[in-house]
């Protein structure tokens, strides 16, 4: 085998491990989307604000200190002490389901029954206020996330493959951060498919989504079932921001990771939880190797921005509600 | 009291088929329309003209093509910022291309040119329907602002891939270029506007505007009292790219003067003109120039009341302008769904019985 | 009612404000189109608090600028085309003297506005490389150097380390696909030609966080050298990858904007070794920031949140300040007036020299290269360092010194650039 076939193995194990982390941001989405109807577009921002909140906590940062030494002429920045990892991360997850709660009780609450597209700019309009809030409360500065997931090439995988391809290849190059963040997405969508199967709870989830009118006459409480999706959503945003925020620091531009995801839903469906990790796999890898193999050679390179929805389209013209999507029956 | 249409009576069909039918309403926007065009070219000056006068004209077209699109025919689109630059590459072509080609035409033509490209991308939305269509409309606009930055054509091989609107008169007056006065290239943009409002509206009063707003409360339905979905959803796509192409010609040639794609155009951009059609309201020609001016001033005026008036430092004012449009946003969602066009019907309603309640 | 309170409110604010800061003219004005907020916030801040420092340093310890006090209008960009184009409107009025727009895409607006208003810009290490022809861009100056020299630079450090031989040597061009991204090409092409290495581009998309097929196959084709025009989350992310796929790091240079304590703290030790172009000094071992601390910082007066002190953007931003302040002297002493215009300041950038001495004086010895400025060259000597990470110390280290660029070549592309912006947009060719 010549030491091209062998690259671009590699370059279709990177791709499958991205497509894991698209997989994991899709996830948020169909989350909600299933039990409310709601495209939630601040998933990205909440992402970003649950890295910040992370680290904030962390390296104990004064919330809205800059606004504070603004208004007061005060110099206070640090709380001077640095919080366990662990217990951070748990304070995050208190802080995301009080997220959750406010988000229902303002804004779910007063825009039940309207149409998808305004629930749809409302979210919009939640991911300009998180955006802005956000930076006001912990600033807009870089920072970096720390939470002990060790970075770089594994070099056990590479010296171990380095003998199949000949002189010019040199093993597989798999970054251990991505295989970390691989392994606690699967752990994540198992034990999340393991809740909606299992638990009570989980059941509720899936008859809210199968039809809220039955679910309702049932004794489900709609309101409280939109607070442990959005939860969980805000957790699933935790781990996701910590994912990214790890590799290249908390910052403005994790918000945008919320544009990888929505290929991966339109290849996937909006209402598929298989939907999304498998679009997500198929992304990941198809842009990679589309890159790999006549984007760089032979346009240029930069493609993946776009390739990833050009085959979404493609494939929705001959399957309109994605992969696993239910079936668009419409009547008149 | 303010607003009656007693005694308001019409003796032809043409008088009760105009665009506005009650006399208190054709005079205000006749008084409107003489403010705009006799008025504010007198007293403009340079920071009205390019922060927020021309701004809002501009992105009152493109607000007007996408809710041509969005709010007529039902098809959300979020692919207005790679439209946008098609108009602006096209517009930039022409001109260099043809230095001799009136730039009104330029313009023009390059709403030619990105109407033909959103009907190719529309071409989809026959078989894609709801937020996959809206997701795979970002296909467009992913894969135009790579092609513009990609492709050395289109910035003519220049080193760095910026675009600049070379001078460019009309009837003798500077309408492009670095030495434009404000009170001519608003009336530029002015004119353009108004004709292509009304041209909107009445469209979409007649039979293409039907068909639309049948395709858009029920596909299916519409197919079969007749409706050809194809040809109805096709033309939404051209007519909507067409305002489109123009607003971005417009945004670059005139407003903007110097361009880079990923900058300007970025998906920043489509989103920006969605929030007008949806804070202006959907389906309505007054909401988009409403959504307009919200969008375009909100974000100056708090820049200037909280920066210029309270002192701020500018970091936490934009941070703080951020969270306030957001949060306006939510609040008039949640207050008036169906935008500011639905906000003043019920102050005509208001209106209407003021100052008598019943 | 509603919506008539707002626009009401709306109008009478929007009215008012741009008026009700009229200006003192008594006092000179400069802008500072800084962006604290957006993608490259982080950048934007250091650059914005020194640019600030400097001027507050000026006027607390000299009383202004030849007698006038400096009064500093800060708007904020955001990084943002349309926000800057509003920065500019409403600061022109109040007598801006010159705008440092810092973002390439708002400096190709502001060119053809510049010149029309005659208020210059100051484009230091950014913007459009060809305005080094004062003769075709009257206005616009980017002394002491541009992207041109910056690619130049990185080939003559190759050529410093393989003892002027590159032949057959492969160097890897790491770029923003932007319009700033794509400036190094052109000029790393000719040198290509010239010196006989292959070159190889490779594109990062906007914003850059996804930058692992790029240095997949970076380590495929193992470049001799890798170089990056990146800007923003890119170059963290980039070096990370580069130190993911242990590349080594003596053998990536950065250009000035890839350079920043931001760009290799993210990575910690692993990014020890990394180069970066630079046109100026780093670190805080200066005498000016002895009276920075006595007169701005012990005052309480500090821009931000002041924890940027002696970062290599901070640096850049007191630099760019202190080169305007120089500027308004040397146009003070032209016209024998205090109170200059912005036409004067452009007289003044011009006609502006600085010395040795001069630097060594206002507390900067060698912080920057000795230049001067001419009609016939607005871009100064291009003369850049190369500094390198110390992620041991936690601080850049210059190991060379301000060197000589390729003039030849950039020369013939700056005329090629600029006469076909004459040509385009009819400017005649002329010194005044």
């Amino acid at each position: 085998m010549p030491a091209s076939f062998y690259y671009g193995v590699e370059v279709m194990l990177n791709g499958l491990m991205a497509g894991v982390m698209y997989s994991l941001v899709a996830l948020g989405f169909v989350l909600i989307f299933k039990a409310s109807g709601i495209f939630n577009y601040a998933q990205g921002v909440m992402a970003l604000f649950a890295a910040q909140t992370l680290v904030g906590i962390q390296t104990g940062i004064v919330p809205f200190s800059h606004m504070i030494n603004a208004a007061l002429g005060t110099k206070v920045h640090y709380f001077g002490w640095n919080v366990p990892t662990l217990i951070s991360i748990l304070l995050v997850v208190g802080v995301m389901i009080v997220f959750a709660i406010l988000v229902e009780r303002l804004i779910l609450k007063h825009l039940v029954n309207q149409e998808p597209i305004i629930l749809f700019m409302a979210t919009i309009g939640l991911a300009y206020f998180m955006e802005g809030f956000g930076d006001l409360m912990w600033g807009a500065e870089i920072k970096t996330l720390d939470v002990g997931i060790p970075q770089g090439g594994n070099v056990f995988i590479e010296e171990s493959t380095a003998f199949l391809g000949g002189d010019d290849f040199y093993g597989f190059y798999l970054d251990t951060l991505d295989i970390y963040a691989t392994v606690a997405a699967v752990l994540l969508v198992t034990s999340l498919v393991l809740f909606s199967q299992y638990t009570k709870t989980g059941r509720a989830l899936r008859a809210v989504a199968d039809d809220h009118q039955a679910a309702l006459s049932v004794g489900i409480s709609l309101r409280t079932i939109w607070v442990i999706v959005w939860s969980i959503a805000g957790f699933v945003a935790l781990v996701a921001g910590v994912m990214w925020g790890a590799k290249s620091g908390v910052q403005f531009s994790l918000s945008l990771i919320a544009l990888k995801a929505l290929p991966v839903l339109m290849l996937g469906g909006f209402t598929s939880i298989p939907g999304a990790i498998i679009g997500g796999l198929i992304i990941g890898v198809g842009e990679k190797m589309f890159e790999f193999l006549i984007g760089a050679p032979f346009l240029g390179g930069a493609t993946e921005n776009w390739f990833a929805y050009m085959l979404a389209l493609i494939f929705l013209v001959f399957r309109p509600q994605g992969l696993f999507g239910e079936k668009i029956i419409e009547r008149v | 009291m303010l607003y009656r249409e007693v005694g308001d009576f019409k003796t032809t069909y043409r008088a009760d088929g105009q665009t506005f039918p009650i006399a208190f309403d054709r005079w205000r926007y006749y008084v409107v329309l003489a403010f705009a065009f006799l008025v504010v070219p007198f007293i403009i000056n340079d920071y009205w003209a390019n922060a927020i006068l021309m701004p809002f004209l501009i992105y009152a077209i493109a607000a007007i093509g996408l809710n041509i699109l969005t709010g007529y025919c039902g098809q959300v689109s979020l692919g207005t910022g790679g439209f946008m630059a098609v108009g602006a590459y096209s517009c930039y072509k022409l001109m260099t291309g043809f230095p001799d080609l009136n730039i009104l035409f330029c313009v023009l033509l390059s709403g030619v040119v990105t109407a033909l490209v959103g009907m190719l991308f529309g071409l989809p939305s026959l078989r894609i329907k709801g937020f996959y269509l809206a997701v795979a409309t970002l296909a467009a606009q992913f894969f135009l602002v790579w092609l513009f930055n990609k492709v050395a054509w289109f910035y003519n091989y220049s080193a760095s891939g910026q675009i600049n609107a070379p001078e460019r008169t009309l009837f003798g007056y500077k309408i492009t270029g670095a030495e434009t006065s404000a009170p001519v290239t608003y009336l530029f943009c002015l004119v353009l506007v108004v004709v292509l409002a009304i041209i909107a509206r009445n469209l979409t009063r007649g039979h293409l505007g039907r068909s639309w707003m049948a395709i858009r409360d029920m596909d299916i339905a519409a197919e079969i009292i007749g409706v050809n979905p194809l040809k109805a959803k096709l033309t939404a796509f051209g007519i909507s790219s067409f305002y489109i192409g123009v607003a971005g010609a417009l945004l670059f040639s005139v407003y903007l003067g110097a361009v880079e794609v990923g900058e300007v155009f970025g998906i920043q951009k489509s989103f920006l003109v969605l929030f007008m059609v949806i804070i202006g309201g959907l389906g309505s020609i007054f909401g988009s120039f409403a959504g307009a001016a919200f969008m375009v001033l909100l974000p100056v005026l708090l820049k200037n009341v909280l920066v210029g008036t309270l002192g701020w430092p500018t970091d936490i004012a934009t941070h703080l302008e951020f969270a306030i449009v957001g949060l306006l946003i939510i609040v008039f969602l949640i207050l008036e769904p169906h935008g500011l066009a639905q906000l003043w019907r019920v102050i005509k309603e208001k209106l209407r019985l003021w100052p008598f309640p019943h | 009612m509603k919506l008539k309170t707002l626009t009401a409110m709306a109008l009478v604010g929007a009215m008012t404000a741009p008026f009700a800061a009229t200006p003192a003219f008594a006092d000179l004005v400069f802008p500072s189109l800084s962006y604290r907020t957006g993608p490259y916030a982080a950048n934007g801040i250091p650059f914005a608090d020194g640019y600030e420092d400097y001027f507050k340093l000026v006027n607390a310890r000299d009383g202004g600028i030849g007698g006038e006090m400096v009064k500093v209008i800060e708007c904020e960009t955001g990084y943002n085309t349309e926000k800057g184009v509003e920065c500019y409107e409403s600061t022109k009025g109040e007598g801006a003297l010159v705008y440092q727009p810092l973002s390439t895409g708002i400096t190709y607006q502001l060119i053809p506005k510049s010149a029309a208003d005659g208020i210059p810009l100051h484009t230091m290490g950014y913007g459009r490389t060809s305005a080094a022809n004062g003769k075709v861009f009257n206005t616009v100056f980017n002394y002491p150097a541009n992207y041109w020299n910056g690619a130049s630079a990185v080939v003559n450090h190759l050529l410093d380390i393989n003892d002027g031989d590159i032949k057959g040597k492969t160097l890897a061009l790491v770029y923003h696909n932007s319009a700033y991204g794509k400036e190094p090409i052109r000029t790393l092409e000719e040198l290509s030609k010239k010196h006989g290495f292959k070159l190889s581009l490779l594109a990062v998309d906007h914003p850059g966080q996804e930058q692992k097929s790029q240095w997949l196959q970076i380590r495929r084709e193992k470049p001799d050298y890798v170089t990056m025009w990146g800007w923003g989350v890119m170059n963290a992310t980039a070096i990370q990858e580069a130190a993911n796929i242990r590349y080594p790091m003596e053998n990536f240079i950065g250009v000035w904007w890839s350079g920043s304590e931001n760009d290799v703290k993210p990575v910690g030790a692993k990014a020890d070794g990394y180069k970066a172009l630079n046109f100026h000094g780093v670190g805080d071992d200066f005498p000016v920031y002895d009276d920075l601390k006595k007169y701005v910082y012990d005052e309480g007066n500090a821009t931000g949140a002041g924890d940027q002190h002696g970062t290599v953007l901070y640096n850049r931003g007191m630099y760019a300040a202190m080169l305007a302040v120089e500027a308004a002297k040397k146009a003070q002493e032209i016209h024998d007036t205090a109170d200059i215009t912005p036409a004067m300041m452009r007289d003044g950038m011009e006609a502006l020299e600085i010395t040795e001495e001069a630097m060594t004086e206002l507390g900067l010895p060698n912080f920057g290269p000795a230049f001067k400025v001419s009609c016939e060259n607005h871009g100064g000597p291009g003369l850049a360092s190369v500094n390198q990470w110390d992620a041991k110390a936690g601080k850049w280290n210059q190991i060379s010194d301000y060197a000589e660029t390729d003039m030849d070549v950039i020369g013939g592309l700056i005329d090629e650039d600029s006469s076909a912006y004459a040509k385009e947009n009819k400017v005649e060719e002329a010194c005044s």
